[in-house]
């Protein structure tokens, strides 16, 4: 167990815009929800999974929606309130501690604002260590935890409780619900005991996210080579280094589907890059040749600050260095590869790890 | 004929430019700008108007581009107390208005903030229903204890007919005379940004006044009574004086785009690079469609973030007084520099540093100071010394440059005789006439705006008809801006669906340009 002070938070929040890959939306709004709740309520504690009794109840909390409506409509503070009062009457039992659904992005810091809020500990793990765009890609759901009871809340205090048949269907209805409910709600889902967190959750993500969080900070105050330093904490390659030239997008089913192009600038020059995303980036082809593909991490992040660049914000003309991160292995697995591999978003090639690609790209 | 005088506000220089109908200048003047703003604008303006053989009358029009907003930022002088209201309750709670500010600006501007029911979602259907009463007793209670209003609804650029009641009930509290500044109509969207904007704009006000009289009386001093006077935005085009004392915060930083503007004028390229060499640094910017290509990333001012936009520009560590150091065949450049004292300690101004200026003069690329004073300069080293700044030009430039095919570079500011006449990437280098005062040129020929920003749900209305209706009103806001109709064009069309939301809703920004009315 240890506090998570603002400073932590900071750093949280820059590593989670990381892990993001593109998507997760702007962690700033949730890094500020963050700062108010524990400025009103003192520092969080943050446990280990290995911490946890058994037979604990565990919660995560998450925002549903659109980033662009969050940023603009603030939530309350006070829907997790209501959202476990929910699931504890349902479930008959007091909430221990809740835990994020995803690592990356405005979700890694709104189970940081429920903890300080609820007095209650936050689990050091996740279930995606990353971000992904639907609620049934969770390690949770490979390891067939239910979603269900889920809890949407808005800052209206309405309550939906929804009892589906499965994953996917709690993942449908709760899209509807969440347009209806104004665009951006809060969500519990996927009610754990702390056995199961142990043996489905990806331990010890929030201070992966911390340290990544330093490294891109240190990077702005020393001169010394920090991508090496987040090549090292990742374990990731550099794809590419390049100027953007080229942004398209549309839209069908919610989701963006874009392509980015990038030409290459210093030891990449006369090469490119395209980067496919939806809402997260999804496949990188150098020169038309794949070399990093979901559910391993891309991240885009500028090529002065290493400051993650969203896909909202990608823009004619920024300069940026490409990363690739493997992603754990629990995403490996053929159910793992079924839920979040290629094919699921649309594309037609076959998952292969980074670390193969990279060494045939070296070789 | 008919005149126009462009004043650009500088960190070193205020300078000054009467340009005629066709644009050309036909007067201009550098003078040191001064910590009081004003001594410096008046310097300049006698000093123009002395080289000018007209009648004050045929001035039609004056524009100022100025620090004054930014200065009463940074420096916590002269600022108002706010009283900041929040529309939306119960959204919007979670964070409190001005949470990340520095505390001291806090402290001077605001210690009254409330939290009102109302506010949108964002296809525009209300959150609740505006609570008057809550309105009417925070102004109550704000009575005596503020200086200015600043209103904040959420999703108040969709719909933002709750700032506007607010508005009228703040001033039939608080009195007529009582500043309000509501935040659909000086940012976008984005609650906190737009809300740290509208709070600094009417903290403001006072500044703004004193801004906007001051250019005027500046001006009847040196008799010119007649003219038209505007102040110059960030986005590169005017507010008349009467608008600027409502929305000061949109000068903020005007500088970097008055001076792309003008360095697009002066050398007719509504598409190309443009790299202004100072004394220290160099700066890389885009001129796209005759505008600054814009930055993607959040701004501070003050150490407040807003969502303003600003010229996308690269740095450079090369400037006119970059350090040249040799050391055996190894020869750096930068990013140290002697700086303003280059006049004193550059070597061919009898110095004792060596400078990337005295490097120009030993080539033979500059003319200036004593040249016998760098002919022991060996040549192998000089031009040693010349590829290491070109190769710092072009690397900027490259990263600057979306595509591969050639595009014309433009060469502004005092240290850009240090550059060669090829570039790698360059289709032709232009280096204008009067390149020394293209900010103050960037102002006088600024031209009026209108903007807007939506968000439209194409599932009641087609993609076409949403487009059509943002270029409506962008161009109706441009007209009422002082635009002559015919003029107008638009120049920037932004597009973005939101994420993770079906019903295909889409956010489209529209920025119309027009030239002034005759």
């Amino acid at each position: 167990m240890r506090l998570l002070d603002e400073q932590a938070i900071e750093h949280i929040a820059l590593g989670a815009s990381l892990l993001g890959t593109g998507g997760g939306g702007d962690p700033h709004v949730g890094k500020l929800m963050a700062l108010n709740a524990i400025r009103k309520h003192g520092p969080v504690k943050l446990v280990s999974p290995s911490e946890l009794p058994d037979d604990a109840l565990i919660v995560p909390s998450a925002m549903m929606g659109a980033p662009i409506v969050i940023i603009e409509k603030i939530p309350n503070g006070q829907e997790f309130i209501t959202a476990f009062q929910g699931l504890e009457g349902i479930l008959n039992k007091k909430v221990y501690a809740t835990i994020p659904i995803e690592a990356g992005g405005v979700n890694s810091m709104i189970p940081i604002a429920v903890a300080a809020q609820l007095g209650i500990p936050l689990v050091d793990a996740d279930g995606m260590g990353r971000a992904f765009p639907e609620l049934q890609m969770v390690t949770y759901h490979l390891d067939g935890i239910p979603a269900s009871p889920m809890v949407i809340v808005d800052e209206k205090g309405n309550r939906v409780i929804l009892n589906t048949i499965t994953n996917n269907w709690a993942e449908e209805i709760a899209r509807v619900c969440t347009v209806t409910m104004g665009a951006s709600v809060m969500i519990s889902l996927y009610s754990m005991t702390g056995r199961q967190v142990k043996d489905s959750g990806i331990s010890g993500i929030m201070t992966f996210s911390e340290l990544i969080g330093k490294a891109i900070t240190n990077a702005r105050k020393t001169n010394t080579d920090p991508l090496e330093d987040l090549l090292d904490i990742t374990k990731g390659y550099k794809l590419f280094q390049g100027k953007i030239t080229d942004v398209s997008r549309n839209i069908s089913g919610g989701f963006n589907r874009g392509l980015c192009a990038i030409s290459g600038l210093d030891e990449y020059t006369e090469q490119s890059m395209e980067i496919a995303f939806q809402n997260e980036n999804l496949i990188a082809s150098k020169d038309g040749t794949v070399v990093a593909s979901v559910p391993d991490l891309i991240c885009i992040i500028d090529v002065d600050t290493l400051i993650p660049v969203t896909t909202e914000t990608l823009k004619f003309g920024r300069r940026v260095v490409v990363l690739g991160i493997p992603c754990v292995s629990k995403w490996r697995t053929p159910k793992g590869i079924e839920t979040v591999g290629p094919r699921y978003f649309g594309y037609d090639i076959d998952y292969t790890p980074i670390e193969k690609l990279a060494a045939k790209q070296e070789g | 004929m008919e005149y126009r005088i462009g004043i650009d506000v500088g960190g070193t220089n205020t300078d000054a430019v009467v340009v005629d109908n066709s644009g050309a200048i036909v007067a201009s003047i550098k003078c040191p700008t001064t910590t009081d703003v004003f001594g410096g604008i008046n310097a300049a303006l006698h000093g123009v108007l002395e080289q000018l053989n007209v009648k004050k009358e045929a001035i039609t029009y004056a524009m100022l581009g100025t620090t004054h907003s930014t200065n009463a930022i940074v420096t916590r002088k002269d600022l108002l107390k706010v009283g900041v209201i929040r529309i939306g309750k119960p959204a919007g709670m979670a964070i409190q208005p001005m949470i990340d500010w520095p505390g001291d600006l806090v402290t001077t501007v605001s210690n009254q903030v409330f939290h009102v029911a109302g506010g949108h979602e964002f296809n525009g259907k209300e959150i609740f229903p505006l609570d008057e009463e809550a309105l009417k007793e925070a102004f109550k209670a704000m009575k005596g204890r503020v200086e200015a209003v600043a209103v904040t609804s959420i999703f108040s650029p969709v719909s933002f007919a709750h700032e506007d009641r607010a508005a009228a009930l703040a001033h039939e509290i608080l009195g007529d005379q009582i500043p309000v500044t509501l935040s659909h109509e000086i940012a976008s969207i984005g609650l906190l940004e737009r809300e740290n904007a509208a709070i600094l704009n009417a903290a403001l006000n006072k500044v703004a006044r004193t801004t906007a009289l001051g250019f005027k009386k500046a001006l009847e001093n040196e008799g010119v009574r007649s003219a038209k006077v505007y102040l110059c935005q960030n986005d590169g085009t005017l507010m008349n004086i009467d608008y600027s004392i409502d929305y000061p915060i949109l000068t903020i930083a005007c500088g970097p785009t008055n001076s792309i503007r003008g360095a697009s004028f002066l050398s007719g390229c509504d598409n190309a690079l443009v790299l202004d060499v100072g004394g220290t640094t160099s700066d890389v910017g885009v001129i796209r469609q005759g505008f600054p290509r814009e930055s993607s990333i959040a701004v501070e001012i003050g150490g407040v973030r807003t969502n303003f936009r600003m010229p996308d520009l690269h740095s450079l560590g090369l400037g006119g007084g970059s350090l040249v150091k040799v050391n055996g065949s190894h020869v750096s450049v930068g990013p140290e520099s002697v700086g303003y004292r280059i006049t004193e300690e550059a070597l061919v101004f009898g110095g004792s540093t060596l400078t990337a200026t005295d490097i120009a003069v030993r080539l033979g690329l500059a003319d200036l100071g004593d040249s016998s004073k760098v002919a022991h300069i060996p040549m192998e080293t000089a031009k040693e010394a010349h590829t290491v700044m070109m190769d710092m030009v072009q690397k900027g430039i490259d990263s600057m440059k979306l595509t591969k095919d050639p595009v014309p570079l433009v060469l502004v500011g005092g240290g850009s005789l240090l550059v060669g006449n090829t570039i790698e990437g360059a289709s032709e280098i232009l280096r204008p006439e009067n390149f020394s005062v293209a900010n103050a040129l960037g102002a006088a020929i600024a031209q009026v705006s209108g903007q807007i920003e939506r968000v439209y749900s194409l599932d009641s209305i087609s993609r076409e008809k949403a487009m059509e209706d943002a270029k409506n009103i962008a161009t109706e806001e441009a007209v009422k801006a002082g635009a002559a109709p015919e003029t107008v064009q638009i120049v920037e069309v932004d597009d973005i669906p939101l994420a993770y939301l079906p019903g295909n809703a889409t956010r489209i920004r529209v920025k119309a340009v027009g030239d002034l009315k005759r």
